[in-house]
């Protein structure tokens, strides 16, 4: 067998360096949130944050930017640094490349962080144009993105080191979780890399006239698709490889755990204009076909769902678990770590049912750009991703610190806030969706607003009021364990959770240990899927229809 | 380690798993059969690309934008939107009950939405390209346009008024 690995205080302190990031941007970002909550509930606390933050939208933006891609980001890359490091029990290959595309993307951060903050950015995380934000905002958002591929290639490199080792043996699981969401994610960024090096940066500096506003689109969205995915995946990482240890059992199915892996890297890329059904400027076919491969993609996802929840129920049966329904019960939910994931397997059912009514192409029409859109993401990466991090959060940060959970019984009223907050939070969202109230919107400014949606607003309000409140335990609990005087006893080691799997991943068939069909299929279905469309795109561009506006319209 | 045998090497699968596949299968099939008869049978359509324009300088039926009947009962409605007064252009429609209308919407300057409440009308609106959507109104009642999509500090104040009228 392989022989074990001691982490270096070195790697701990790396992956710790991630956390601290993300903690950080998820503080700051979370603090707009109720901001926005409250204003839909006829409380509008904006004007008294003049002059330093001047609007609604300035918020969203600094809400969007940092609880959706920076937070979500650090937290990934450095989840990965340690599933890398454990999977293959070994250092990474080049350490310094990692820490290069560490620092790539915190001086991305930065610099981003600048133009929002100051009011010259306030374009919303799909910047879509002729809204035009300051430079240092594209750049900024591009080395965040190029030091996040850099981070992943210094996996791929540590891969191969551990492959020449290790000829004959299956990729181990976390390790492989890992590998497969950040090749994926090395297609996914290619869409919004190509929109702001032809187009946005060029155009922002004044070195080109405009925009092609429906190019653009299709630019952002080849990317925004599968940036859901690299939200999720990292938490199925957890909730395949981790959390049945966590609950006392093993992973149900190693090989479906690595198809499903492989069907996402195949899937994700290939089916953005699902968030395009509206627009004008790509042809109703086009759009039909890309809804039927998301379908394809709900498959996936199923086989999630059953693999995860076998794994756990025999988990809680071993613990003595009865009934049909009953062993959930004995499922360890004193455990903030294990109680956040369960809680956020759960609230992503109802985000993967809205998921598929946002794909069913004319359906779409009834709730695109309404609140029923934030309302479901808030239930997959605010709520899956999030709240799941949050959970791998409870063991991660004693692991790194050698210090213990700060009241762990917090942690579990923690998570519980996070879920109710959020079943009323989304759930009102949702029904204000299918009334017709629009997304990106102070509704309680807004003319138009019926009697009928007050109800609703209200609850928009008070849930957004009770993620707060989580939010803040959650950011208290990690400063507080982080910065506690109590250490770990020499026997009280944290064991990073890593579950076996009932069958022998050797006896995982070959096919699912092997890169390049599965790479070659994704170029190929990207490009039976994409191809037509952004040549006639790109051969039809049109610079001068997309000019920033004379007066900025914020 | 040896390596094992390869005859041992198969895709397990659970027969309760393969079950469930099937019936993820099955579902999917539905949904999609649904939405393929709903749009190619029963007309419920989304945008497709249908011109483009330059926002500078909107020409035809722009220039005055609003409603026009084309024939007694069918109408065509161009709105363009604007994010330098937050309006659409026209701010107000009225059309008898019964009328089928056609909406055709551009900007003049950055990105816009047009949601006609309680329809299925729901175009993102590119500068450079007009979105066209129809609908036939069967109920009299007063039906919000809305914008949808965020085009500054106004963003919330813009929407319009289509009022449908008792013959």
């Amino acid at each position: 067998m392989l022989a074990t690995y001691d982490v270096t205080k070195t790697d701990k302190r790396f992956i710790g360096a991630h956390i601290l990031v993300a903690v950080i941007a998820l503080s700051i970002g979370s603090l707009f949130g109720p901001l926005q909550a409250f204003q839909f509930s006829g409380v509008d606390l904006y004007p008294y944050l003049q002059p330093v933050f001047k609007s609604y939208y300035q918020g969203l933006t600094i809400h969007g930017v940092l609880n959706a891609l920076v937070w979500t980001t650090f937290f990934i890359t450095g989840f990965f640094t340690l599933t890398t490091i454990l999977g293959f029990k070994r250092g990474l290959r080049y350490p310094k490349l990692n820490r290069v595309g560490f620092w790539t993307m915190v001086a991305g951060l930065v610099m981003a962080a600048i133009p929002i903050l100051l009011d010259e950015a306030t374009v919303l995380y799909t910047f879509y144009p002729p809204l035009q934000a300051n430079w240092a905002f594209y750049t900024g958002l591009t080395l965040v993105v190029v030091g996040s591929w850099i981070e992943g290639y210094g996996f791929f490199f540590t891969y191969r080191a551990w492959r020449k080792e290790n000829p004959d043996t299956r990729t181990p699981f976390i390790a492989f979780g890992g590998l497969v969401t950040m090749a994926m994610w090395q297609f996914a960024t290619l869409g919004i890399a190509v929109e702001i090096l032809t187009m946005l940066l060029p155009w922002s500096l004044g070195l080109i006239e405009g925009t092609d506003p429906q190019l653009a689109r299709t630019y952002f969205w080849f990317t925004g698709h599968p940036l859901v995915y690299f939200w999720l995946l990292p938490a199925y990482v957890s909730w395949y490889g981790m959390l049945p240890k966590q609950a006392g059992g093993k992973l149900f199915s190693d090989s479906l755990a690595r198809l499903a892996m492989w069907l996402f890297l195949l899937l994700s890329v290939p089916l953005g204009f699902h968030h395009q059904f509206v627009d004008p400027g790509i042809p109703a076919g086009w759009k039909y076909i890309h809804a039927v491969l998301t379908y394809s993609v709900f498959l996936p996802s199923m086989l999630t769902a059953f693999t995860v929840i076998a794994s756990l129920e025999r988990a809680a049966r071993k613990r003595g678990g009865r009934g049909l329904f009953g062993w959930v019960r004995a499922l360890p939910w004193s455990n903030g770590s294990v109680a956040a994931q369960l809680l956020a397997g759960i609230l992503f059912m109802f985000g993967g049912i809205g998921g598929l009514t946002n794909a069913s192409y004319n359906v779409n029409l009834v709730i695109h750009n309404t609140t029923w859109v934030p309302g479901h993401f808030h239930l997959t990466v605010a709520s899956a991703a999030t709240l799941s991090f949050m959970g791998i959060s409870y063991w991660l940060v004693p692991w790194i610190t050698g210090k213990p959970l700060w009241k762990p019984r917090l942690a579990v009223i923690q998570t519980w806030t996070w879920f109710i907050g959020m079943l009323i939070f989304s759930n009102a969202m949702h029904v204000l969706g299918l009334l017709g109230a629009p997304r990106r919107t102070p509704l309680g400014v807004a003319p138009y607003v019926s009697e009928e949606w007050s109800g609703h607003l209200l609850r928009v309000g008070l849930g957004g009021a009770i993620l707060f409140v989580s939010a803040v335990m959650f950011v208290w609990i990690v400063a507080r364990t982080t910065w506690g005087k109590e250490r770990l006893g020499a026997n009280e080691e944290i064991e990073v959770p890593i579950a076996e799997s009932e069958q022998d991943p050797q006896l995982t068939p070959l096919w699912l240990d092997r890169w390049v069909p599965w790479i070659v299929g994704t170029v190929l279905l990207i490009l039976v899927a994409y191809g037509p469309q952004l040549i006639d795109q790109i051969a039809n561009i049109d610079l001068g229809s997309g000019q920033a506006p004379s007066i900025r319209p914020w | 380690m040896s390596a094992p045998n390869d005859a041992k090497r198969t895709l397990h699968i659970d027969p309760y798993e393969k079950n469930w596949m099937r019936i993820s299968i099955i579902l999917v099939i539905v949904f999609a059969a649904a939405v393929t008869v709903a749009g190619f049978a029963l007309g419920f359509q989304v945008p497709s690309p249908e011109e483009r324009v330059d926002p500078n300088n909107l020409t035809g039926p722009w220039e005055n934008p609003g409603l026009r009947e084309l024939s007694p009962g069918v109408y065509e409605l161009y709105v363009i939107g604007n994010a330098t007064t937050w309006q659409f252009e026209p701010r107000d429609v009225e059309i008898p009950v019964d009328s089928t209308v056609t909406i055709y919407v551009t900007s003049r300057d950055i990105q816009h939405g047009f949601k006609l409440q309680d329809t299925n009308i729901n175009m993102q609106i590119l500068p450079g390209q007009v979105s066209k959507l129809t609908h036939v109104f069967e109920e009299a009642g007063e039906y919000p346009y809305i914008c949808t999509e965020y085009c500054g500090v106004g963003h919330a104040a813009m929407f319009g008024n289509l009022t449908v009228v008792e013959k």
